[in-house]
């Protein structure tokens, strides 16, 4: 690591949280706003690319990508349109930070799409919100009309702000495009990878709203000073939503390696509940779970694929002692089988399955067999969808039941 | 009230055009006309759809499948207030039950329900990523947050 992740950083995506105006041109150009952009349009595409690779920015949205290498995935000379869109869909449970970005710093975001359009050759740029953030939605489309008549967009750039209608697997990139033209949220087979064949049949980039908000920082400041805020294998900083039983929670910027004891005692104030660390949740409720002696790790992706569970999308999810494991679990699993899309036979099939299994453990009527029932069914789905819902399902089932055994059994009849 | 023949005004059908332009495929206006849809018939009937797929040049079949999939798409008359109660984890960690709970026994109807004098549809949904104000709750266009009973009866008394 090449900052000490326990120092507190400069804020940089929240530098503007705090003004009323934040989200107003005037304001944004202020603080230096569309100077990155300034400097990208005298830089060739290929160098934007390079240098968000030296940044080592990873995707933000949850799968953790480097985006630069994303970028340079798009096919060389391509003739025809190429689009970029952005993921505003935010849906997983736990995950707050979009709805904050694009309320309170809109033109970081529009700017960030000016410099990527410019880096991968797009003219016409897609923002796809979730239907229910009609606020963000309202306050993102009033400073695309500001950047308009600015003059910023509609000289090479157009951009579309689409709204969803409220389903949460179009978050994930190709239920996403399928939305984005018209369908229902089906992902699709991957190869070909929307990069080579995205939405409309045209390559397209797909990025979240808050990896897209770091780029012009990336090239206002340079690359190494945005990799050095970070850890070997990934720049910068991020923002960690924390919820659940803790005192102050909120959006946190911290550095990608700050530790997750971290985030739950210094940035949010500590447990509530009976202030008792019981399990946290570190990445969004599609990561796995981890137990109170298992919160000394950064939150990098590397850091906590080695932990055994993910980045995601930063959704901290906090329970104390006196927050039942089985019954959370229930919760989460009704979730999964209500989002489900249907399409794929195990996610289809086990997701509803599992949530009954929850569903009678938690009243009682357990029996003996299900705590396995779940565990094998969950590990023969793995990997067999289309797309990484089913997997992120999975990551709860097995993970609460596995580090939390005890508490299920005490619950079943018998057992 | 969804009137036997739907039709959009002349406005409307202008705003229709100006939505199917802005997509490569006209039919990526197909989620934005549904929404410009149901503001202005209140809901999406199967007449709505055969209508909206006139527009588009889809089977009927098709809208009624991206309709379905959806949870904004009310394909019954609703209520004049949507009241969404987030039942999902940080929420559920904060108290949404008793919030849901309270809202039953206020309104006399389980989720999914509409009050008889039409104006309230209460919902329990997923998490609508407001976790940080839990546990929260949609009306209509707005988040509403930090809930209490007592904050939670201010609101529906709001409710015109
Ligand atoms: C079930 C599922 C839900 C997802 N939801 C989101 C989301 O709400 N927002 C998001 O940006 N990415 C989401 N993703 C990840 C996207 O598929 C994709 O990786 C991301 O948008 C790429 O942008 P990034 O590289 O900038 O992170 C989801 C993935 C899956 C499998
Ligand atoms: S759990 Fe309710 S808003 Fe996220």
């Amino acid at each position: 690591m090449s900052q000490s992740a326990a120092e507190p950083i400069e804020p940089i995506l929240t530098r503007n949280f705090g003004r009323p105006d934040s989200h107003t041109l005037t304001a944004y150009r202020e603080t230096g706003g569309y100077t990155g952009w300034a400097k990208a349009l005298a830089l060739e595409p290929a160098a934007i690319t390079d240098a968000v690779k030296r940044s080592n920015l990873r995707g933000l949205g949850g799968a953790g990508f480097p985006t630069g290498t994303k970028w340079s995935f798009v096919p060389k000379g391509h003739a025809g349109p190429i689009y970029l869109v952005i993921n505003a869909d935010e849906g997983e449970p736990g995950t707050v930070k979009d709805r904050y970005l694009l309320e309170r710093d809109p033109h970081a975001l529009i700017e960030g799409m000016l410099i990527a359009a410019r880096a991968i050759g797009s003219r016409l740029a897609f923002v796809y919100v979730r239907g229910e953030y009609v606020a963000p939605w309202r306050r993102f489309s009033a400073a695309v009309r500001e950047a308009y008549d600015a003059g910023y967009l509609g000289r090479g750039l157009d951009v579309v702000v689409h709204r969803g209608a409220g389903a949460y697997i179009c978050g994930e990139e190709t239920g996403l495009i399928s939305s984005l033209e018209g369908r229902k949220g089906w992902p699709k087979l991957k190869p070909p990878f929307p990069a080579i064949k995205g939405a409309f049949g045209a390559p397209t980039i797909v990025n979240n709203v808050e990896t897209i908000c770091q780029v012009p920082h990336i090239v206002n400041r340079g690359p190494e000073w945005f990799a050095a805020l970070g850890t070997q294998t990934q720049g910068g900083t991020r923002l960690y939503s924390v919820s659940g039983r803790v005192r102050r929670s909120g959006v946190y910027e911290a550095s990608v390696g700050v530790t997750l004891r971290q985030l739950i005692y210094e940035h949010a104030g500590g447990v509530t509940g009976n202030g008792r660390l019981k399990a946290v949740v570190p990445g969004g409720a599609s990561a796995a779970i981890l137990r109170a002696d298992e919160i000394d790790v950064t939150m990098d992706v590397d850091g906590l694929r080695n932990a055994g569970t993910m980045a995601g999308s930063a959704g901290v999810i906090v329970m104390d002692e006196t927050v039942s494991i089985p019954d959370a679990l229930r919760v989460v699993a009704r979730f999964y089988a209500h989002e489900s899309c249907g399409q794929c036979t195990p996610c289809r099939e086990t997701t509803g399955w599992i949530y009954r299994m929850t569903e009678r453990i938690v009243e009682g009527r357990g029996r003996k067999e299900d705590l396995d029932t779940i565990l094998d069914v969950a590990r023969r789905g793995t990997g067999t969808t289309i797309c990484a819902f089913y997997d992120g399902a999975v990551g709860p089932y097995i993970s609460y039941i596995e580090k939390f055994r005890a508490e299920f059994e005490a619950l079943i009849p018998h057992a | 009230m969804t009137p036997s023949r739907p039709q959009f005004t002349p406005e409307q059908q202008a705003e229709v055009r100006r939505l199917q332009g802005l997509y490569p495929d006209p039919q990526g206006a197909l989620l934005p006309v549904l929404h410009l849809a149901q503001d202005v018939f209140g809901y999406i009937s199967e007449e709505v759809e055969e209508y909206v797929a006139g527009l588009f040049g889809l089977a009927p079949a098709h809208v009624h499948e991206v309709v379905t999939f959806y949870t904004m798409y009310f394909r019954e008359p609703k209520g004049r207030h949507i009241v969404s109660v987030c039942h999902n984890l940080s929420c559920h960690l904060a108290g949404a039950p008793g919030i849901l709970d309270h809202l039953r026994r206020r309104l006399g109807i389980e989720p999914g329900g509409t009050t008889d004098d039409g104006r309230v549809t209460l919902l329990a949904v997923e998490c609508l990523c407001a976790c940080e104000m839990a546990p929260m709750l949609q009306v209509d266009d707005r988040y509403e947050g930090n809930l209490t009973p007592e904050t939670v009866d201010r609101l529906i008394d709001q409710l015109q």
